[in-house]
């Protein structure tokens, strides 16, 4: 198997913890298994894969999803950030379904991603 | 939609030279042009504010608008006089790699135009079979070549029998290929000579005459390595198209022989060499690349001066782009008086705006600042047009986060004409080596991503800021006038990034500092890529990616030494420059999701550095800045006496607290192992240095890309501000500094 393969293996959804990690700390110095979260996800197929779109600098960010061959990107302009972080946040709880197979529920503020 | 396109024909001019501008816009009849000084870049909220300022200028006013094209891809085309003769009988003949059979019809040679479906020429068909075209009519193999393999291929076609062949031998090294040889004859009617000069992995496409740089229009370009093409003036047999496929024609088929191109004869330059007694020559368009290893390569010698039979491959490509070739629109005359600085043809049509960014150096001869700012402009060409990394499927792990693109990135992928960088690939998989600035390079804009130009406009702010006087001189610049030009200079300032250094640049780097010069080297991984500088054409890089390095591709084995020069490319540090030799610090890690500070280290309250912390009391500078957080971020140097570090240097302060994304370099990895990243590794980290050299100068060095992102926090008033200017007011005094004496 390859690495980027990778994104075929089953994701816990127990580990929410690693979840928490991640909203409270989206940059940075991250846990070992969050690492191993987060490289599965950074690491799945270039087909589909979401991106961000600067529509002002160091301000506001859209959402877009990227095509390969040849290299496209499609403009989700419903979905827009003002913080790296907020769009970071978003795109971990597209990916925690997308691999779980279910979505991810963290309980107290009710921050999942409207899917549309 | 209305969109701007330009490039200027040169990023460096002194007063009394000239420069041109060279735009497209599509949409309204006309434009506005405006020459402007830029002071900063716009990079939002946190950085400082942008300002531009408008300069009169006997260019601005309002111009027609009008769209120029962009002809990429590369060929070489045969001198057209005297013409071919009329093909009564005839062979063409070639090894083939063919790198993106099956993609699409592909010319290999001949002089078939599309336009006119006149002319005579083998290609790749659909599939990816060779085809002999007679006109209209062709003539296939009907067996796909393989990718990636070696093949002889051969077209003739006899007119005393009206006979036409195709053949196309596998002529891989390896033993157990599955490829067997093709071949196919069939009754066809001659051909016409066709309506323009012959071509090499293109084919005409019209009869429109084109510019200077696209004599012209081709299509149908080929992607693969093309070697040995010949022509001759009978139906060969086997025997007689293997007899040319030599080095040097003999045997059989040399009483036939026309011409035969030599590619491995004027490798540096653009032209092709026909070794055939029609003595033929011709050039190339859109920068293939050469040197490349033929289909008999050796092995033997990895340096293609040495064995040229074993590199007469060009390798060409359907994206290849070198100079747009288009018409100017203005032309300044850079007046005197106008202060060295960057500048640019600010382009305005309705909401629409674009700038044509070019520096103005100091009056050639005339009086300079005692301070010159070094535009690292190598190193945007480098970078120039960079696109395809972003969807490489590991780039989201190797940065950290999601992949960023700004609408300049979609205008790229729209307008794939315009070119590739030296760190993408190809559409055919292979790494692109050779970067021209004659196109529309769109990162040099003040409104762009952060990196390279823009942060590089944060140091230019904070050199105005600081009140010193500077000037502003290129990488070009050095290139062409070596030490000489750094002489005017007490301090020269660097970029966030110098990362590409030529010989020249690098030998005048070293001269300056050994005669007592002064250098604040103010980023990252600098001084790292070995590069040339083509030996005719100006503003054209060459990178070989070879062996180590961080690599976003790599050269193939045998093609590591630079066809411009016949260098080995490569990484200085593995060629006896290691930066840590000019700079203290070399290239350790790179992250790109966060920042950190920089912890004071102990070496700061050393008499000898005590001027640079000066008035700050902090132990921790730099915990901000724009780029990512953190004066400490992307890409970080640190000290290494095995590699060059003087024993005298001071570390007066180094980084932590780096994430896991910051990852060891390869080349400081011999063997595989769990500890690289800056969680766990003690040698990813930033070192802020300082040491003296003999002559009386010094040498200042941040360690880090992002540093210049934290010198305009809060107006300036911030500690890597303070420490910074502390440094480049005392490396502007005249004072010597002295050696420190024996440990």
């Amino acid at each position: 198997m390859s690495v980027l393969d990778y994104h075929t293996t089953p994701l816990d959804p127990s580990r929410t913890d690693l979840a928490r990690e991640f909203r409270a700390r989206p940059f940075g110095v991250h846990s070992p298994e969050l690492q191993v979260l987060l490289n599965r996800m950074r690491s799945m197929p270039v087909d589909g894969k979401h991106v961000l779109i600067t529509v002002r600098p160091g301000e506001e960010w859209m959402l877009g999803r990227m095509y390969r061959d040849p290299p496209r990107v499609e403009r989700l302009p419903e979905h827009r950030f003002h913080s790296m972080a907020e769009a970071e946040w978003f795109v971990f709880q597209l990916r925690w379904r997308a691999l779980c197979g279910e979505e991810l529920h963290l309980d107290e503020d009710g921050s999942e991603p409207d899917m549309g | 939609m209305m969109r701007f396109l330009g490039y200027p024909d040169r990023w460096s001019a002194a007063p009394g030279e000239r420069v041109r501008f060279m735009v497209s816009c599509e949409g309204p009849a006309e434009y506005r042009a405006d020459l402007v000084r830029l002071h900063s870049s716009r990079l939002g909220p946190d950085a400082p504010p942008y300002r531009e300022e408008e300069i009169e200028s006997s260019v601005n006013g309002r111009y027609p608008a009008r769209t120029q094209g962009i002809h990429a891809g590369s060929c070489a085309i045969v001198d057209p006089a005297p013409a071919l003769p009329a093909p009564g009988s005839f062979t063409l003949q070639a090894y083939v790699w063919p790198t993106m059979p099956g993609d699409r019809p592909q010319a290999l040679l001949g002089t078939w135009s599309e336009a006119t479906g006149k002319g005579f020429g083998l290609f790749l068909d659909a599939d990816g079979a060779l085809g002999l075209r007679l006109d209209e009519q062709t003539l296939g193999t009907g067996v796909p070549l393989a990718e990636r393999h070696w093949y002889l291929v051969a077209g003739s076609f006899d007119a005393a029998r009206g006979l036409a062949r195709v053949v196309q031998i596998p002529c891989s090294g390896h033993r157990f290929h599955p490829f067997a040889p093709a071949a196919r004859e069939a009754p066809m009617p001659a051909s016409e000579p066709g309506p323009g000069p012959f071509l090499i992995a293109a084919w005409h496409a019209g009869d429109a005459a084109g510019s200077g740089a696209h004599p012209c229009r081709c299509r149908g370009h080929f992607d693969g390595k093309l070697e040995r093409p010949r022509l001759s003036s009978a139906a060969l047999d086997d025997e007689g198209i293997a007899s040319l496929g030599a080095h040097e024609p003999a045997g059989k088929g040399l009483a036939s022989l026309v011409s035969a191109w030599d590619f491995s004869r004027d490798t540096s330059g653009t032209r092709i060499v026909d070794i055939g007694p029609a003595c033929r020559g011709g050039h190339c368009v859109n920068l293939p690349a050469r040197a490349m290893t033929g289909h008999a390569w050796s092995g033997e010698s990895p340096d293609w001066r040495q064995a040229p039979a074993d590199y007469g491959a060009i390798h060409f490509h359907h994206d290849d782009i070198h100079d747009c070739g288009w018409e100017s629109d203005f032309e300044l005359e850079v007046p005197d008086g106008l202060p060295s600085g960057v500048y640019a043809a600010r382009l305005r049509a309705g909401e629409a705006q674009c700038h044509l960014p070019f520096y103005v150096r100091a009056p050639q001869g005339g009086p300079a600042a005692d301070v010159a700012f070094l535009a690292p402009t190598a190193t945007y060409m480098a970078y120039a047009n960079i696109i395809t990394l972003n969807f490489d499927p590991l780039s989201e792990a190797v940065n950290g986060g999601l992949a960023v693109l700004n609408e300049s990135d979609l205008l790229h992928l729209e307008r794939p004409e315009l070119g590739l960088s030296t760190y993408d690939h190809h559409r055919d998989g292979s790494g692109v080596c050779y970067s021209s600035r004659l196109r529309p390079v769109l990162a040099m804009q003040p409104l762009s991503r952060m990196w390279g130009f823009t942060v590089d406009m944060l140091i230019v702010d904070w050199l105005e800021h600081a009140g010193s006087g500077f000037d502003i001189i290129t990488d070009e610049d050095l290139h062409r006038e070596g030490e000489e030009l750094l002489s005017r200079y007490r301090v020269v300032v660097t970029g966030s990034h110098p990362e590409y250094y030529s010989l020249r640049m690098l030998d005048a780097l070293e001269g300056w500092l050994n005669a007592g010069g002064r250098l604040m080297y103010m980023g990252g991984n600098g001084f790292y890529w070995r590069i040339a500088f083509h030996p005719e054409l100006p503003g054209v890089i060459e990178v070989r990616r070879a062996e180590g390095g961080i690599r976003t591709w790599a050269a193939q084995a045998g093609e590591y030494h630079m066809s411009f020069t016949g260098e080995l490319g490569g990484m200085w540090r593995r060629q006896r420059r290691p930066p840590n030799l000019i700079a203290g610090v070399g290239f350790i890690s790179q992250g790109f999701d966060s920042g950190a500070p920089f912890r004071r280290r102990p070496a700061a309250e050393d008499p000898r550095a005590a001027f640079i912390f000066e008035g700050i009391d902090e132990e921790v500078v730099g915990d901000y800045g724009v780029c990512l957080g953190g004066a400490a971020s992307w890409e970080l140097d640190c000290v290494n006496p095995r590699l060059g570090t003087p024993a005298h240097a001071l570390v007066v302060a180094s980084s932590e607290g780096h994430s896991n994304i910051y990852e060891l370099v390869p080349e400081e990895m011999l063997q595989s192992h769990p500890m690289t990243d800056a969680t766990q590794n003690p040698d990813i980290r930033a070192d802020m240095v300082f040491f003296e050299t003999p002559k009386g100068g010094a040498v200042f060095s941040t360690g880090s890309i992002g540093y210049a992102g934290a010198l305009g926090i809060n107006g300036y008033d911030n500690g890597i501000a303070r420490l910074t200017t502390n440094v480049l007011r005392r490396f502007a005094e005249a004072t010597p500094f002295e050696m420190p004496g024996p440990a």
